[in-house]
Order: C-alpha cells, then structure tokens, then sequence
C-alpha cells in the first residue's frame, strides 16, 4: 500500500462512488422493476423492443418516459409528448445549479457529469447547507441507471414476471424513500418551514396544472434561504 | 413509426440539455452567498413536493389511495427511528396488504 497523496486522494475518491453506488441499491431494485414496466407498456404500444431500449439508454428518464408512452399511447402528438416530458424534467434544472460548483473539468465534462443527476443521487450526495458530493452522487447514478435499461430490455422481450408493480405496492418505494430523505434534511425550523410550504404549493396545483410542473413550482418555497436568520 | 423515433430523440436531447444547462452556465465558480441560501433549502422544498405528489397526485386529480397508507407507515417507522430500508420495505408492505385486501 503505497501512502502517496495522490494514490489517498484516488481511494478516497472511488470510496465515495463505491459508497454512493451501495446507498443506490436499493433505490436501482425499484428502478429496474419499473423499467420491466415501462418496457412491458411500450411492448403493449406496439414499439417493439429496439426503440424503448434506446429510449432508456439515451434519455434514461422514468417519470419523462412514462408520460411520452401516455402521451403517443393515448393518440397525443410528438409536441404534446415533449412538452410533457419536458416540464417533468424541468427540476434538474434548479438541481443541475446546485451541484454544478462540485463537478469537474471543462464544459464538456460538465455537461456529462450533470447527466447523472436524477432525484435519488442527487438528494443521497446532498450534504447540507447546499453542498454535494459528486462521486457519491454519480457513483448512486450507475446502478439506477443499468438497473433501467436492463429492465427496460427485459419488460420489452416480454418478460413480464413481475406482474403489476403496483400489486406489490413498488409504487410506494420512492415516496417513501424521498419520506426519509426530507427527514434528514429537516434540521433546522427553516428547512421544515421550506417544506411544508413546498408540499402546500404542490399540492394545491396538482389539479391546475400539468405533471411535473408542481413540483417545479414548489421549488420557490427555496427562496424562503434568502431570509436573514435571526 | 417515425412520431415515436422523432420523440425519443427530441426528449432525450432536451433531457440532457436541462442536465447540462445549470453544470455549463455555473461552470466551476462558486455560487453567491445568496444563491447557496437558496440551494440549502432546495432539497428540503423539492423532496417535500415529490413526496406530495406521488403520494396524492394521479395526473391532474389528488387522490387518497393506498400509496397514503404506505407512506404513512413509512413514516411512522421512521419516526420510531426504524431503519429507513426497514421503513420503505414496511410502506410497500402495507399498501400492496392494503390493495389485496381492503
């Protein structure tokens, strides 16, 4: 074991994506159940196997996938399914600013790093005080992200052994799973006071609005940091 | 066929292009005091808003379902300090109990 500083700082490193790629496991099991779905839906759309998979590969975008199948399944047009999409994705955004002083290299590198944020990793590498932790936060990326497509090509080659995931209550894991991480991110009055402005604002324009653009709205709840603590 | 080929593409550039967007434009500066207060308190608004509507939300209806009663016991457990995988194994638990049963 050589102690040279370099060689510490690449353990430490690959320590944190390995650390990050565990906390994920849980969250990559729901993730490839609902690709199994998503492919078994697109398979009832008539897609075929070849364009839900690169689907997956190059959006890699549950919520944003479901909405398009909603969308084309229910005769909508392509416009009517991006703009769908898009507000469910518009989110990572705000999410996208605030890890973006913790990834690294040139603009190119960038982009790609903020690929890997989605809601679990990004919300597993917050640290507080608006802080990340970006190998943690790719390192959680990965499962999720092989544990979409492979269920992906599962579910569209009609394996559909997992039935409804809904029978066995998976819709539930990530609510329940974002339930614990709001809960460590509630220690101090302002953050519960965020909250619970937030979840009022959403909730209050689920029947105005279309999917995913609450939950963009709730983020102005944030603005609540920019008042002096006293 | 060429509808679906045309939205697959579309949406996963636009997908990456709003992931890309905030990474590009900050590049590595530093925030201003002002926006890291605000980040801070990003998490906090943005999980509660998920936790929200994929509690209650079904489209544009607000609905109390069986997913209410799995989040309530993942809830429950997790303020009788339950490990969180033991929480959420918990919530799945019960709401698919509650969908075979009631």
């Amino acid at each position: 074991m050589s102690r040279s500083p370099g060689i510490d700082k690449t353990e430490r490193r690959a320590g944190g994506y390995l650390a990050g790629a565990r906390a994920a496991v849980p969250f990559a099991l729901a993730t490839f159940a609902l690709g199994v779905s998503f492919g078994v839906l697109a398979r009832s759309l008539g897609w075929g196997v070849v364009a839900p998979v690169v689907f997956s590969v190059i959006a890699f975008s549950g919520s944003a996938q479901f909405a398009v199948a909603a969308v084309l399944g229910a005769g909508g047009g392509a416009i009517a399914a991006v703009l769908a999409a898009v507000l469910l994705n518009a989110r990572f955004g705000p999410m996208g600013v605030a890890v973006a002083p913790y990834l690294k290299g040139g603009p190119l590198r960038r982009a790609l790093e903020g690929q890997a944020v989605v809601d679990a990793s990004w919300a597993l590498a917050s640290r507080g005080g608006g802080r990340f932790d970006r190998e943690f936060m790719i390192g959680a990326t990965l499962p999720q992200g092989v544990a979409w497509i492979v269920g992906t090509v599962v579910g569209a080659l009609g394996g559909d052994f997992i039935g409804d995931p809904e029978k066995l209550g998976l819709d539930v894991i990530f609510p329940a799973f974002f339930l614990a991480l709001l809960a460590e991110e509630l220690r101090e009055a302002r953050a519960i006071v965020v909250a619970l402005i937030a979840a009022v604002l959403a909730l209050s324009l689920v029947p105005f609005v279309s999917p995913g653009v609450p939950v963009i709205a709730a983020c102005a709840a944030a603005m609540l940091g920019l008042r002096r603590s006293s | 066929m060429s509808t679906l080929w045309v939205t697959i593409v579309v949406v996963a550039l636009a997908s990456a292009a709003i992931k890309a967007s905030g990474p590009v434009l900050v590049g590595g500066r530093d925030l201003p005091p002002r926006a890291v207060a605000v980040i801070a308190m990003l998490a906090p608004a943005l999980l509660a808003a998920l936790v929200v509507t994929e509690t209650f939300g079904e489209d544009r209806h607000l609905v109390l379902d069986e997913r209410a009663v799995g989040v309530a016991v993942a809830g429950l457990a997790l303020a009788l300090r339950a490990p969180v995988l033991l929480a959420v194994a918990l919530a799945a638990v019960a709401t698919a109990l509650v969908r075979a049963f009631v």
